[in-house]
């Protein structure tokens, strides 16, 4: 790598690079787009290109799907789901077992890719990423050859072909959320990844290769927005799933609408982080930490607003700026490294603008010392304080690592400001009180509340939206609904 | 005097709104007939403004009607039914009016209708048991997911069966904690503003259900497009009409249900849950469970 870690001036601790090696993943120089079991080019024979966002190196050239190539993904999908869904349960469960237990084995290969093209770091792809994405393949296949007794009535059967849509910031956890269940229910998918991270989904093509998974039930699309809206609007899709900004989510409902397409939303978020007085302030800070700055707060469920009793605001404040001076930020591979890339220089943009705007309308930015590198897209974690519910920063989604901090008196107080917002994601809540805690997560309008934790996942708990947070849930029992004809 | 020299009393029709029984804030009413076209009522032709005051009323509702225990849910819905049961002979005729049938196939109507009232009584307590629980997640957490109402929900009941089509679909949005502004059946509205007659002496908190007459096309569409709207049942919705109102739902992503086919017996057949979890969000919280030991809680 061209960049070695910067380490904070001033910090404690001086680091030496402890890079992970890239050698353990062999990226070709073109790709295509996985149709019925193989590599081909766009039917116009467009691609593009998808660059590393910590050093703007190229990392391959893959196909630009077209219409046409949507179409011939869809039918591919159409073809292979007769048999597919004719299988028995268990027959599918094998195969998702086979899928989970082929990217235990190559984790390490898939989290050192996912880092290159996506800019996080290595120490988010390998020890959360990579095993939430197998624990998701392991979970679903176990429910293959159960749906019976999932509550959805005897015999509950597949939509049909499911076409899916998935954001950057999680390729391949996106992934694993969207074809794990879609398949253990016995559709057949066609999955279009983000325009800027399409390697990892690539790559879960070779495994689906590898476990010998039937040609067609898995079919992956390249290509940018317009690629996903005909995939969305294609006649013989009878399910669509879609992850990423509510106004896309939007509009894809309005496409689906008169139609018998069964929907689910994976939208924005403005989550609330409350900590209250008595809460303790070395673990909330973690969990502050956590919440906006994993995955460089690129993270639907982000805890991007920080309330804070008013009376500890100035002891968390300086807690969490101390604690913010310790981040690491720099090369994604290096295994020290606590923040990475932002993915795209779009949404670097994006970022720039909005805190900009932040600092413009009156808040207080702050960010600790932090030496950016010269190349690839990066920002520096950012504290806006002085911030009233009527700031831009308090309102829209920046998905990138600034919080907003406000505070409260009342727990009343709290919950009004939480839930004052057109989404319903995600909030958290910090507080040594029993009754507190669940008082305090009844009165929100969230579909995930973590009490005294934040940023938690797991295969087993529903996960998604309230509000124009999206509609539907994906992980557990739940998660079947969105997949089945009931 | 035989009671035929008798001039009977006529009951004005009035909306539902916020407990209370305004008329239309248009001034307007429509003519409603009888299934051979004879007079029945003029019924209020209800405004948009309508819509958008039914909304407030029930946005205001909503608080109360989640907050409350779902047993106390429970015992209302079985009020309600209480009090149809003791006027059962009201709707009986105005069913039999409003959808051209004899005396005995709307007693089965009404009757069917009460025990819809019942059934949904007894699921209030029991569908978050159904619907959500403990997630076995892996890691040392309490992990628990629970079915919570979606908020306020335009429900446009059924064209075609004016009182069990009404109470097939207003009462599962209700049972779970949501509130509803309802659009009665456009042709045969008069036996869902008979209805909030008692919903209003059930114990029902006003505003919980609000029940509008008029044009479907004309009430439907602020409702849609409504911000403080999170949902809409489109039973009563034609297909064109069906799809121009989820288009409008789109901007503020409020959760749709589609027009589903209607069962051969015209909504006689007992329903599933379906009604009821399709305007459930689910809540998912999770809890650190620490560990006991010699270093103490660990969270």
């Amino acid at each position: 790598m061209a960049s070695a870690p910067a380490s904070a001036p001033g910090s404690a601790f001086e680091y030496a690079p402890a890079p992970e090696s890239r050698a353990v993943v062999d990226i070709a120089a073109s790709y295509g787009l996985f149709i019925d079991g193989e590599f081909t080019e766009a039917a116009d024979g467009k691609v593009f290109k998808t660059v590393s966002p910590s050093t703007e190196e190229v990392l391959s050239e893959v196909a630009e799907a077209g219409e046409a190539d949507v179409d011939r993904a869809v039918a591919a999908a159409r073809k292979a789901f007769e048999k597919w869904s004719a299988l028995p349960g268990s027959e599918r469960a094998k195969y998702l077992f086979r899928i989970a237990r082929v990217i235990q084995e190559r984790s390490r290969e898939l989290a050192v890719l996912e880092t290159l093209d996506n800019g996080k770091p290595i120490r988010e792809t390998r020890d959360a990423d990579l095993p939430l994405v197998a624990a998701h393949f392991f979970y679903y296949a176990g429910w293959a050859d159960k749906l019976d007794h999932a509550g959805y009535g005897a015999n509950p059967k597949p939509l049909g072909v499911a076409g899916q849509v998935i954001p950057w910031n999680f390729p391949l956890l996106m992934l694993a959320w969207k074809i794990a269940p879609a398949l253990a229910t016995g559709n057949t998918v066609v999955l279009k990844p983000a325009e800027t991270t399409p390697l990892s989904a690539l790559f879960f093509a070779d495994i689906c290769r590898q476990a010998g998974l039937p040609r067609g039930v898995v079919n992956i699309i390249t290509g940018d927005g317009r690629a996903g809206a005909a995939l969305v609007a294609h006649p013989d899709v009878n399910k669509v799933a879609f992850t990423g900004s509510t106004a896309v989510g939007k509009q894809i409902a309005r496409t689906v609408a008169g139609t018998r397409k069964k929907l689910t939303l994976e939208l924005g978020g403005k989550g609330a982080n409350i900590v209250f007085d008595d809460a303790p302030i070395d673990q909330a800070v973690e969990g502050i930490v956590s919440g906006i700055f994993f995955n460089q707060g690129q993270v639907c469920c982000a805890g991007s607003r920080l309330l804070v009793q008013e009376s500890i605001h100035d002891e968390l404040l300086d807690s969490l700026k101390r604690r913010l001076s310790t981040l690491r930020l720099g090369d994604p591979l290096d295994k020290n490294t606590d923040i990475g890339a932002i993915n795209s220089a779009e949404q670097l943009a994006r970022i720039t603008a909005l805190a900009d705007r932040g600092e413009a309308e009156g808040a207080e930015r702050w960010s600790p010392a932090c030496e950016l590198p010269s190349s690839g897209y990066w920002f520096a974690p950012t504290l806006f304080t002085n911030v009233t519910q009527a700031h831009t920063v308090a309102r829209d989604e920046i998905f990138g690592p600034v919080l907003s901090v406000l505070t409260f008196r009342t727990p009343d107080e709290a919950v009004a400001k939480a839930n004052n917002t057109p989404y319903g994601l995600s909030a958290g809540i910090w507080t040594e009180k029993g009754s507190r805690i669940l008082a305090v997560a009844n009165k929100l309008r969230a579909g995930v509340i973590w009490s005294n934790t934040f940023n938690k996942f797991d295969p087993t708990s529903p996960f998604g939206g309230y509000k124009e947070s999206g509609f539907g849930r994906e992980g557990g029992r739940h998660g079947l609904e969105a997949y089945l004809d009931v | 005097m035989s009671d035929q020299n008798r001039l009977s009393v006529f009951k004005t029709y009035k909306l539902y709104v916020g407990g209370k029984f305004p008329r239309s804030e248009s001034g307007r009413v429509y003519e409603v007939t009888d299934a051979k076209g004879k007079w029945l009522a003029n019924a209020p032709l209800s405004s948009r403004k309508d819509a958008r005051d039914a909304v407030v009323a029930a946005r205001k509702a909503f608080g109360g009607w989640s907050g409350a225990t779902a047993y106390n849910r429970g015992q209302i819905l079985y009020r309600i039914a209480e009090m149809l049961e003791g006027r059962r002979d009201q709707y009986v005729a105005e069913v039999a009016d409003a959808e051209g049938l004899s005396k005995s196939k709307a007693g089965l109507q009404v009757d069917a209708a009460i025990d819809r009232w019942v059934w949904y009584a007894g699921w209030t307590d029991k569908i978050a048991q159904v619907v959500g629980g403990g997630n076995p997640v892996a890691g040392p957490f309490f992990n628990l997911s629970s079915p919570e109402p979606t908020g306020v929900v335009a429900v446009l009941a059924p064209q075609e069966s004016s009182f069990l089509g009404l109470v097939s679909v207003v009462a599962p949005v209700i049972a779970t904690g949501n509130t509803a502004v309802v659009v009665a059946s456009e042709k045969a509205p008069l036996p869902a503003l008979s209805l909030s007659e008692v919903l209003a002496t059930s114990d029902l908190p006003g505003g919980v259900v609000n029940i509008l007459s008029g044009r479907t096309a004309e009430i439907a569409a602020p409702l849609a497009s409504h911000q403080d709207v999170n949902a809409i049942d489109l039973a009563g919705a034609d297909e064109t009409l069906a799809k121009e109102l989820e288009i409008a739902a789109a901007d503020n992503l409020k959760r749709v249900l589609r027009p589903q086919p209607v069962d051969g017996g015209g909504w006689s057949t007992t329903p599933g849950t379906d009604r009821m979890t399709a305007f459930l969000e689910t809540k998912t919280v999770w809890h650190p469970t620490g560990a006991l030991g010699a270093s103490g809680s660990s969270y």
